[in-house]
């Protein structure tokens, strides 16, 4: 399919809107630069190549006074460049510990950490933008704009990410990518399709253009094959590969198939609030 | 831009919401109906109002009046300066009526107001009023041949030409009164010789003459009551200032007096329903007029006056109850005049200013001029005069105004609750916009920017209904006359057929402003709730 080409072309429209996020991003942009880098004030030992990783994350949701832990010390690392799959029982919690490492929660206690940098506690201003700029999160409902057109849903991140002015001057290298997104999973035909027009495979496509629009570091995948047939399921899943291949896009993927784990680097499993490293 | 973008697809995929915006638009279009028509309506209250009063009066009560008008005048003019645009002395006092109609004497209750009739129109809009073309343009309280207001067929005939046409009839049948009155005196005269003559009766002939004389006496009888239909019976003759000489009405005329119109006619309808004024009292008719005198105390003095014209100023109070005679008369007539310095004494000083002066302001100045603890004058404008009306009229308008604002701020509520619900149903989109990296405020602008879209669109679309709406009120009011089958505006009440409006521009600018602002606030909370919904709770909302 794609290699990474388009996402260098990308790179200097977002880099006044990255520069806020100073924080957050690695030291260097370089691919090969995180070797050289590890990070000594942790208690722990994580390794320098985590691209995201959880230390001793607890959360509980209160339901009526009675608190619920859904994750009770989560030691949890996704390398860089890697894939890492994530498996457990319905309800064991891979989805809040996906939504963590995505910062759309905060945990109750322990930390999140993104290219060695802590998260958790980001202002929201700065969780927003990270969210935005770092991270492509992609859904088993896939969670398109109905409103929006196909071409428009691909473009929402970069529209979110950037103040009118800007998204205008940038305005032809955006679609100019988001045509070259659309393209590789498929869709450069159906620009202008609102998305109750797709089936449900394209519609994960676009999410997945959609997720990576603002080249992110990061892709989290909540059962993204889980609502599809076997066949898209794979389709969707031969992307995620090549996209890890070609591009060395770091996935962390929540799935239920026991299968597409199995493909995947590294594969861990959540029970009783924990973590289990299977692989 | 995504906010744009998604406020603009909200706004296309959802033009239901428009539905809540129509009641903000109603109440819109209603508040510039209710604003134009009760701000036309005072507006021509106020004309009326104004029209026969001058700015400012300096009155007194004193019976005797102002002796010397002309030092006030001068005292006003030196404290006022270039602000008096007119100056007028003015005798009013109370009196009463009597005229003739259907042979039976009406009295009425009226005020009576000496005019000087060169310096009148200069402080007030009178003259334009009056009935006669020659009269509007100078007034000179002389009666008019004919010309009375062509249009007004109940008005027809009057001046000289009805004036002559009575007199002529009155003295007809005077003159047939007398014939058969003479012949009924030589009949009985021959009666009585005939029975001094003949002392024996003759019982045919007696019989015979009378019958013969029964049916003269009839005739009599018929002829009176004819003249008693006619005109009344003949006015008694006062002589004007003529020595001696007989006067005659069919070709003299007294002192000329012009009436409100709603003294000398009525206002009613037809059996077919049409509306028709009835005239009891026309130019050429002599009524007589009671009034005090200016001596201590204050005898009844009686003049005849001639009906020189009416005037029509569509303000009732003022229509049925105010006379305009000519000032050196009734100065003479109550005493008034003083003959050595040839000034006559008058009851108040009316005052035109000039545009643009402040009313109020200059009537407290006169005030301090003239205190009433030093001099018996009172210094009142014309608000004053009429000021529980026009503060009705006002708190009516005020009130109004609350109501009208409270239904729009209902409405404002219905917004709320719609947009609750546009929120609710969005809430997977906001997830997925938080998702995405959206801050709480861009997703609160965009909701915030919708409510400002629909408020727009809504008070938009209201001000143009409502513009319509008074443009085409008229017409309006005749579908709903027809629809209804009962009149909207009774001309035999109100003294106008068509709805008056004004349109003031700052109205429909703060009124659609209020509109836009009250969308604006009511979606203001709903954007707050979305701003902080929780991201996976909301991508979890099914
Ligand atoms: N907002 C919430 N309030 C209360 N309990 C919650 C809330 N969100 C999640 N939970 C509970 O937390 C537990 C973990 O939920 P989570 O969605 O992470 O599970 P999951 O592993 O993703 O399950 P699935 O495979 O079905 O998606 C569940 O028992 C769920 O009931
Ligand atoms: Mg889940």
């Amino acid at each position: 399919m794609n290699n990474s080409t388009p996402a260098k072309s990308l790179a200097k429209p977002i880099t006044s809107a990255a520069n806020q996020l100073r924080v957050v991003r690695p030291e260097t942009d370089n691919e090969s630069g995180h070797a050289e880098k590890t990070h000594s004030t942790s208690p722990q030992s994580f390794s320098s190549e985590s691209m995201v990783d959880a230390r001793g994350v607890t959360k509980s949701y209160r339901r009526h006074k009675t608190s619920v832990a859904v994750l009770k010390g989560v030691d949890f690392s996704a390398e860089h460049g890697k894939m890492t799959a994530i498996v457990g029982q319905s309800g064991s919690g891979k989805s809040t510990l996906l939504h963590l490492l995505g910062t759309l929660d905060r945990p109750d206690s322990g930390e999140i950490h993104f290219a060695n940098q802590r998260i958790d506690n980001l202002p929201a201003r700065k969780r927003d933008a990270f969210r935005n700029q770092q991270l492509g999160m992609i859904f088993q409902f896939y969670h398109l704009l109905p409103e929006l057109t196909l071409l428009e849903n691909v473009i929402a991140p970069a529209m979110i990410g950037q103040s009118i002015l800007s998204y205008f001057r940038n305005r032809s290298s955006i679609l100019k990518r988001a045509k070259e997104l659309a393209e590789m999973v498929g869709l450069s035909h159906r620009l202008n399709h609102k998305p109750s027009q797709l089936s449900g495979g394209e519609m994960q496509r676009t999410a997945i253009a959609r997720a990576l629009i603002t080249d992110p570091k990061l892709l989290l995948a909540d059962e993204p094959t889980g609502n599809l047939d076997q066949e898209s399921g794979q389709s969707i899943l031969q992307l995620l590969r090549n996209l890890n291949q070609e591009s060395g896009l770091t996935i962390v993927m929540v799935t239920h198939d026991e299968n597409i784990a199995m493909q995947c680097d590294a594969l861990v499993r959540l029970k009783g609030g924990k973590v289990e490293r299977l692989k | 831009m995504y906010k744009v973008l998604l406020c603009w697809r909200y706004l296309k995929t959802r033009w239901i919401a428009l539905a809540s915006i129509v009641s903000v638009t109603l109440g819109v279009a209603t508040l510039i109906v209710v604003n134009s028509v009760m701000d036309g309506f005072t507006s021509q209250m106020q004309d009326r109002m104004h029209g026969i009063l001058s700015d400012l009066v300096v009155e007194t009560r004193a019976t005797n009046g102002i002796a010397e008008p002309s030092w006030y005048i001068d005292r006003i003019r030196a404290r006022l300066g270039d602000s008096v645009d007119g100056i007028t002395t003015v005798v009013t006092l109370p009196a009463m009526m009597t005229f003739h109609h259907n042979g039976n004497a009406h009295t009425q209750q009226i005020n009576l107001i000496g005019i000087d009739q060169t310096t009148y129109a200069s402080v007030s809009d009178f003259s334009k009023y009056l009935l006669h073309p020659d009269n509007k343009q100078q007034l000179d309280f002389i009666l008019k041949r004919n010309g009375y207001a062509p249009e007004r067929e109940a008005l027809q005939p009057s001046g000289w030409e009805y004036r002559s046409r009575v007199e002529q009839l009155k003295k007809d049948r005077q003159t047939e009164l007398e014939r058969y009155r003479q012949l009924q005196a030589k009949i009985s005269e021959e009666q009585q010789t005939q029975i001094a003559k003949d002392s024996q009766p003759l019982s045919d002939s007696t019989t015979d003459q009378g019958a013969d004389s029964q049916a003269k006496e009839d005739a009599t009888q018929q002829a009176e009551s004819n003249l008693d239909l006619l005109g009344g019976p003949a006015i008694q003759p006062i002589q004007n200032g003529g020595g001696g000489r007989v006067f005659d009405a069919s070709v003299e005329q007294r002192i000329g007096i012009v009436l409100g119109i709603g003294i000398g006619s009525v206002r009613g309808r037809d059996a077919e329903g049409q509306v028709k004024d009835y005239f009891f009292i026309r130019p050429g008719d002599d009524v007589s007029i009671a009034f005090p005198n200016a001596g201590s105390p204050p005898r009844a003095i009686d003049e005849l006056f001639t009906v020189v014209d009416f005037y029509e100023s569509k303000m009732s109070e003022y229509d049925g109850t105010f006379a305009f005679v000519p000032i050196e008369a009734l100065q003479r007539a109550r005493g008034m005049f003083d003959p050595v310095s040839k000034q006559g004494a008058v009851t108040s000083i009316q005052i035109k200013l000039a545009r643009g002066t402040d009313l109020n302001s200059a009537r407290d100045s006169l005030r301090d001029e003239f205190p009433p603890s030093e001099s018996y004058v009172q210094v009142n404008s014309w608000r004053d005069t009429q000021g529980p009306l026009l503060a009705a009229v006002q708190l009516e308008t005020t009130i109004l105004n609350v109501l009208l604002f409270m239904i729009i701020a209902v409405a404002g509520f219905g917004i709320l609750a719609t947009f609750f619900m546009i929120v609710v149903e969005k809430t997977r989109d906001i997830g997925v916009l938080k998702s995405l990296g959206a801050p709480g405020s861009g997703i609160a602008s965009i909701f915030l920017g919708y409510g400002v879209l629909l408020g727009s669109v809504g008070s938009g679309v209201g001000v143009l209904c409502g513009l319509a709406f008074v443009w085409k009120i008229n017409e309006i009011a005749r579908v709903l006359e027809w629809i209804t089958g009962r009149e909207v505006f009774d001309p035999t009440v109100y003294y106008f057929d068509t709805i008056p409006t004004v349109i003031h521009p700052f109205t429909i600018v703060w009124v659609s402003i209020g509109a836009v602002l009250i969308a604006i606030l009511a979606s203001v909370l709903p954007s707050i709730r979305a701003a902080r919904m929780h991201p996976v709770e909301a991508l979890r909302y099914e």
